[in-house]
């Protein structure tokens, strides 16, 4: 019978069924980070258990570390509580830690791919809702709550009921400033924030085959936000070249046979989805969110909404989305102000973000009175970045570069928005708050837009901007 | 490891009306640094009610007619956006032991299930006529029947539905999955061998 690659991975990773129905699933490959780990481990130790794979379990510190100041100990006593309970708990377990002085040291979900660790054909999770992202690779990757973690720190396994499949397709070519993060923005307006509840998303159709495995991470990430805990595309030659050579990539006779595995790992071409929705790259235009959830986006050329133009579901939500953004119905949402731009997170922290940014921005300067940091996705990606000259052009233009981390994609660290500024922010959630701040505002958009948007102090089409036709 | 079976959640009553309330907006995530989960209660909708307080408003986790309620009523998508599991613990340990709203998100709700903190959805109309029962008498007890599937207040009842898993994992005291999981371990190590990436 033919399958998705969501029915062969289950398949391979189902342990048994549980007296609830729930299959005991396999978890191949665990991420950690510091936030949600330590809990889980003070359970692990209150039951007696012990890790029963530390070589399948990793770990990073991304949340709370400090982008500028990196001494240890950190000024944040809470943030320092945390780095040193990780650096423990790792000790202890026998687990590898991308510690701040390997030099490996990133967001969890861009560390994953870079080290190869993530592969297809997998089962991941990891204690953060943006673990979608692995899906890129042909990985069926979840996150998961903090008793979970407990449960595959001492199982490797948790209890899990299979979703259903939504293929999505999107066809076509893209037009010149248009990025994958557009492509998902797009689709989670069209599908709703809540449209993917019980659906592992597979993203396919030329504009995925085309693109980057970056991009691919890009559109997987954001996966949750259209409420799908799980978001994958099928692997190919792309996902083979991208890992090859990695730290934790096959090696010799074992690469030709791990690619064979992979190869027929992918969804059979006669697979049948429980749904089917299919999208068409050329109406795809740059696109920024308005409002207080990532489905509340429009194009740069339209205007604010009328609450009375949306579903009557929605309208108290866009209600609050507009008191709370400060923004006007029918007002272009181009010419809004910003105050800070934020380039950066699991969504679009990657070197070929950054490269893309820099070939527009070379020679121009960041707006008087806009903040403008660029955090790279990790210590691997910025030093990649800095060989490559790229920092310089950020410096140069204005923004200040940081070390790597999540920083003020939800401002647990140092970083935050004050009061009621508005960022123009290259992160996944516009949710009140988000940023640290209460009251901070936030719009979603791709990174280049950002770069506009911090070159004229404004929401801008970055195709104008930067003169990309 | 016995868990109690958890068949109905009797209390008082709390509306926080909206869709979409997303986990920052449960525990904004500055309250998360930290190492347990201890004290995590208090900041159990943090900002909104500072906002409220600042407004000259009462948030109704504020408000004095509903303290102690145990059993909370919100919109459609509740709990969506960040998996931290420091959302329903949060609300946990404000004393909310069941709630109900018209849709849940996928990772919150596994994760207060988890909790032994059953969510359960009724229909947006009910939710707002029983919304206007507790604002009528917040002293009205709600009984959450999880066997007969049914929330009821002041002689009325209102149906609720509940996936099948999550129901009987909570009817038959088997909400926390870790013993199970244990159970399987042999197998598990079966499972591993089977697969290539496990074995290096």
């Amino acid at each position: 019978m033919s399958q998705t690659l969501l029915d062969k991975v289950w398949e391979a990773h189902a342990v048994r069924t549980l007296p609830n129905g729930a299959t005991q699933l396999l978890v191949g490959t665990h991420l950690i980070h510091e936030v949600t780990s330590p809990q889980a481990f003070g359970m692990l130790r209150d039951l007696g258990l012990k890790v029963l794979y530390p070589n399948r379990t990793f770990a990073t510190v991304d949340h709370i570390v400090p982008t500028d100041e990196r001494v240890e100990p950190f000024s944040d006593d809470l943030a320092d509580a945390m780095i040193k309970a990780l650096r423990k708990n790792c000790e202890e377990s026998g687990i590898t830690f991308f510690d701040l002085p390997t030099g490996k040291q990133g967001i969890v979900h861009i560390v994953g791919p870079e080290q190869g660790i993530t592969q297809p054909g997998t089962t991941i999770a990891c204690g953060d809702s943006h673990t979608s992202t692995h899906g890129a690779f042909g990985a069926i990757a979840f996150g998961i709550g903090t008793s979970q973690v407990r449960d595959v720190l001492a199982t490797q396994t948790m209890a899990l009921h299979k979703p259903k499949v939504r293929r999505i397709n999107v066809n076509g070519k893209l037009a010149p400033g248009v990025y994958a993060k557009d492509v998902i923005l797009h689709i989670i307006r069209k599908l709703g924030v809540n449209g993917g509840l019980g659906y592992a998303y597979e993203y396919g159709g030329t504009t995925f085959d085309a693109f980057t495995q970056e991009e691919r991470m890009t559109v997987c990430n954001m996966s949750i936000e259209g409420g799908a805990r799980v978001g994958y595309v099928n692997p190919d030659e792309t996902t083979f070249e991208y890992l090859k050579g990695r730290p934790y990539s096959p090696k010799g006779g074992d690469w030709d046979a791990a690619v064979i595995r992979w190869r027929a790992t992918a969804s059979d071409l006669d697979a049948s989805y429980d749904d089917v929705v299919t999208y068409n790259a050329e109406d795809i235009a740059p696109t920024v969110t308005w409002g207080i959830n990532p489905g509340q986006a429009i194009f740069i050329h339209e205007q604010v909404p009328f609450p009375s133009d949306i579903p009557q579901k929605d309208r108290a939500t866009a209600e609050e989305a507009l008191a709370h953004m400060n923004l006007k119905s029918g007002e272009p949402i181009k010419g809004t102000k910003v105050d800070v731009a934020f380039l950066g997170s699991c969504t679009n922290g990657r070197l070929s973000d950054l490269q893309e940014v820099a070939r527009h921005l070379k020679g121009r300067k960041v707006h008087q009175g806009v903040k403008a940091i660029v955090v790279p996705g990790s210590q691997g990606v910025a030093a990649l970045a800095e060989s490559m000259g790229l920092a310089e052009i950020f410096r140069e233009a204005g923004f200040e570069w940081r070390g790597a981390g999540c920083s003020m994609c939800l401002g647990m660290n140092p970083d935050k928005l004050v009061g009621d500024q508005l960022c123009a922010s290259s992160s996944n959630r516009n949710f009140k708050g988000r940023q640290g701040s209460p009251t901070g505002r936030t719009m979603l958009m791709s990174p280049i837009m950002v770069a506009a948007a911090a070159v004229t102090g404004e929401i801008s089409d970055a195709r104008e901007v930067f003169g990309v036709n | 490891m016995a868990l109690e079976k958890i068949t109905q959640v009797a209390g008082r009553g709390v509306y926080v009306p909206g869709d979409d309330l997303d986990t920052d907006r449960i525990i904004p995530a500055r309250f998360m640094k930290c190492i347990t989960f201890d004290g995590l209660g208090e900041f159990a909708f943090y900002d909104a009610r500072a906002f409220a307080k600042e407004a000259g408003e009462v948030h109704p986790l504020d408000d004095k007619r509903f303290e102690g309620a145990s059993i909370l009523l919100s919109g459609s998508n509740f709990g969506c956006g960040s998996s931290r599991e420091h959302a329903p613990q949060a609300l946990y340990r404000f004393g909310i032991r069941a709630i109900v709203t018209e849709s849940f998100a996928e990772i919150f709700f596994g994760n207060s299930i988890t909790l032994g903190m059953p969510c359960v959805v009724a229909s947006g109309e009910d939710i707002r006529a029983i919304a206007k029962l507790i604002e009528s008498d917040p002293a009205a007890i709600l009984t959450l029947d999880l066997t007969e599937k049914k929330l009821s207040i002041a002689d009325t009842d209102f149906p609720i539905q509940i996936a099948d898993h999550a129901h009987e994992a909570l009817i038959s005291g088997k909400w926390d999955a870790i013993a199970d999981l244990l159970d399987g371990v042999n197998d598990v190590k079966e499972c591993a061998a089977r697969l290539p990436y496990m074995a290096t």
